[in-house]
């Protein structure tokens, strides 16, 4: 088993004939995604690489059964393309796009959220259950399938944790970034009880970095809820602090949100921190018993 | 994008936000002239893209034009945090009978905006935050049904139980919240808010964050950035779409993905060495990115070693290989270069590095980064 995604997964690319659209949809299917319909509007009835594309995602979906999609639309059309793959009938929207603005996704994301299709990112580089599907931009030759789920606020840094997993013998169930931006569909605190209930998954390595508090949160569910194992790495422990302006980024996180505070409260809930990338190999090795 | 305290009391104006009047200038003599032209006491603000100001020193009263002069020429040209004051707001100074707190912030965990307002406004807010948290009443509201109106009394009569300063109240936070959405803030500030011996209801200041996401869709707000703040490697970081900030290290890094390049200086660190910048290259890379990145960093002279770290998404490595021979090739590079490529397109970008010299290789992140620190240290770099 895997979360979200898996042999199953029919999938429909929004934005097929742009440059990073064209590009991934490529590589998607050569990874060996069902990569069923492509849509950019007033381009129907074209194909790229033999996959069909159409105007809209609704004909999409009626006409290839897709029922999950991606979006690398560019981000002033982007909100617009993530409400037309929910109305469309998936069951899951992955959104790559970068650049997105935050009031703009603070609607979306309520009405994906009331019609029960979960959202992934936006600004994030998807997620891929090894061995069965890819939906995004990660390199899938650094993935092995395996124990081990991974969940990461970041885009690269999540790949350079894979890899250190691989090289050190450890493959992974899912692998998915949620996205660096303030408003996304899909948080820690979402993911975490879908690795507990997933029966391939063993252990889990949660990846977070500076600002918000979403890891916070997250140290308190797996402290409270979670039977499996987790090991976290934190991004930003000598990034300057910034030139704050205001007051209330202050009060809504009550003191929260450094490296420090999130390392602490990630040790507080008996959860291995590494220091450094190259830790979460051997910690997870640890965890797992090997 | 952070906007001046003279910029958001225009936004603020235009949405019908009571605000003192009064003008900018960036001279005594430009000082002196407004506050003939105001009558009466002044208050001379520092405009920097700082926060506490007034303990700095770059906030003064001045009882009339002549002394508004003097005090201006002493806060024109100080350094607050850094940051070289150019301009002063000159307004009228106002009997405060009270200071409350008005502040709207996009809420991550709700994902929603939340409203934070408290009786007990002035520069100690946050430490009303810290020591007594019920005292700032919280509300989060949805942006396209707008701020109510009977939850803008709720909140104001919260802090306020005087019915005729609480309606004034409320309608300024409804008109703060619509202001909030309007221009696609991340952050809409009023401290203090201030209730006058008249009782009148005044926001005596203003903050406004905008959402860098959304400025293409606001170029009149774009037009606000203040250039003078931004160093020149700074501006065309920004204009070529890379995310620069300037450290005080020896080891220049160029790395794709935020998470990564903070990850990248924290090893740094780890292994001894201390970064010269953060700088995110961004995804869908094109080759001119690496020779601004290049440029860039080799315009600060203490940099010893550069160090690239990408891993390949929608990133292609071979864009970065091209932008790297074309960087080679333009500036004449000197200082060693550790370059650690992984993900899609490597081999490609194997093949481009061949029949460059100079590099140093490195397969692992520790390898790169140790490799760099070592050479930062045999080039004379202090570590």
């Amino acid at each position: 088993m895997s979360i979200l995604i898996d042999q199953n997964t029919k999938l429909v690319v929004q934005g097929i004939t742009g440059r990073d659209g064209s590009f991934h949809a490529r590589a998607t299917k050569a990874y060996g995604t069902q990569v069923v319909a492509g849509v950019t509007p007033g381009k129907g009835g074209q194909s790229l690489d033999g996959i069909p594309i159409f105007n809209t995602v609704a004909e999409a979906v009626e006409k290839t059964g897709a029922n999950t999609s991606v979006i690398y639309v560019p981000p002033a059309f982007a909100p617009d393309a993530i409400l037309e793959a929910a109305h469309a009938g998936v069951v899951l929207v992955v959104a790559v796009t970068e650049g997105i603005p935050t009031m703009e996704m603070i609607p979306v994301v309520r009405e994906l959220a009331r019609m029960h299709v979960r959202l992934i990112g936006p600004n994030c580089p998807g997620l891929i259950s090894p061995g069965k599907a890819k939906v995004g931009i990660m390199p899938g030759e650094i993935h092995r399938p395996g124990p081990v789920g991974v969940v990461s606020r970041s885009g690269t840094l999540t790949y350079e944790m894979v890899h250190q997993l691989t090289i050190n013998g450890i493959g992974q169930s899912t692998c998915i970034g949620i996205g660096g931006d303030p408003i996304i569909g899909t948080n820690f605190m979402d993911v975490l009880p879908l690795f507990q209930a997933d029966p391939e998954t063993k252990a889990v390595v949660m990846i977070g970095e500076i600002g918000g508090t979403a890891e916070e949160e997250a140290a308190q569910y797996v402290k409270t809820k979670m039977t499996k194992p987790v090991v976290a790495f934190i991004a930003g422990q000598t990034a300057p602090p910034g030139k704050r302006m205001g007051h209330a980024g202050a009060i809504i996180s009550g003191g929260k949100g450094t490296a420090a505070e999130k390392m602490r409260a990630l040790g507080e809930a008996g959860i291995p921190v590494a220091m450094i990338p190259s830790e979460v190999g051997p910690l997870i090795r640890k965890a797992l018993g090997l | 994008m952070n906007i001046h305290e003279y910029q958001a009391r225009e936004i603020f104006r235009a949405h019908g936000i009571p605000v003192p009047g009064g003008e900018v200038a960036s001279t005594p003599e430009e000082v002196e002239a407004i506050a003939s032209r105001l009558g009466g006491r002044v208050v001379i603000k520092a405009q920097v893209h700082a926060g506490g100001r007034g303990k700095a020193g770059g906030v003064k009263l001045a009882t009339g034009p002549a002394e508004a002069r003097e005090m201006a020429s002493a806060i024109l040209g100080m350094e607050i945090k850094g940051l070289t004051v150019l301009k002063v707001l000159v307004a009228p100074a106002l009997d405060i009978a009270h200071e409350y707190y008005l502040g709207v912030a996009v809420d991550r965990k709700a994902g929603l905006p939340l409203i934070m307002a408290s009786r007990e406004g002035g520069i100690d807010i946050e430490e009303v935050a810290v020591t007594r948290p019920q005292a700032i009443v919280r509300h989060h509201f949805d942006p396209q049904a707008g701020l109510r109106a009977f939850e803008a009394r709720q909140i104001a009569f919260a802090i306020e139980p005087d019915g005729k300063q609480a309606a004034q109240i409320a309608a300024v936070l409804q008109k703060l919240c619509v202001a909030f959405a309007a221009v696609d803030a991340s952050l809409a500030e009023i401290n203090p808010l201030i209730k006058t011996l008249d009782g009148e209801i005044v926001a005596l200041d203003a903050k406004v964050n905008l959402d860098d996401n959304a400025l293409f869709r606001h170029p009149e707000l774009a037009a606000l950035r203040d250039r003078s703040t931004e160093t020149p490697d700074e501006e065309e970081a920004r204009q070529k779409g890379l995310s620069f900030i300037k450290l005080d290290g020896e080891i220049g890094c160029v790395v794709n993905g935020a998470g990564l390049a903070m990850a990248t200086m924290d090893l740094v660190k780890h292994f001894g060495g201390r970064p010269a910048n953060f700088l995110d290259i961004g995804g869908s890379s094109d080759p001119e990115k690496v020779v601004t990145a290049i440029k860039i960093i080799t315009h600060d002279p203490k940099v010893k070693a550069i160090l690239f770290n990408i891993f390949g998404g929608i990133t292609r490595c071979d864009d970065v290989a091209r932008g790297l021979v074309e960087a080679v090739k333009r500036t004449q590079i000197k200082l060693p270069i550790v370059i650690r490529l992984t993900g899609t397109n490597e081999a490609e970008a194997r093949e481009i590095l061949k029949g460059v010299s100079g590099l140093t290789p490195a397969t692992s992140m520790d390898e790169a980064v140790q490799k760099a620190v070592a050479l930062a240290k045999s080039t004379g770099g202090a570590a």
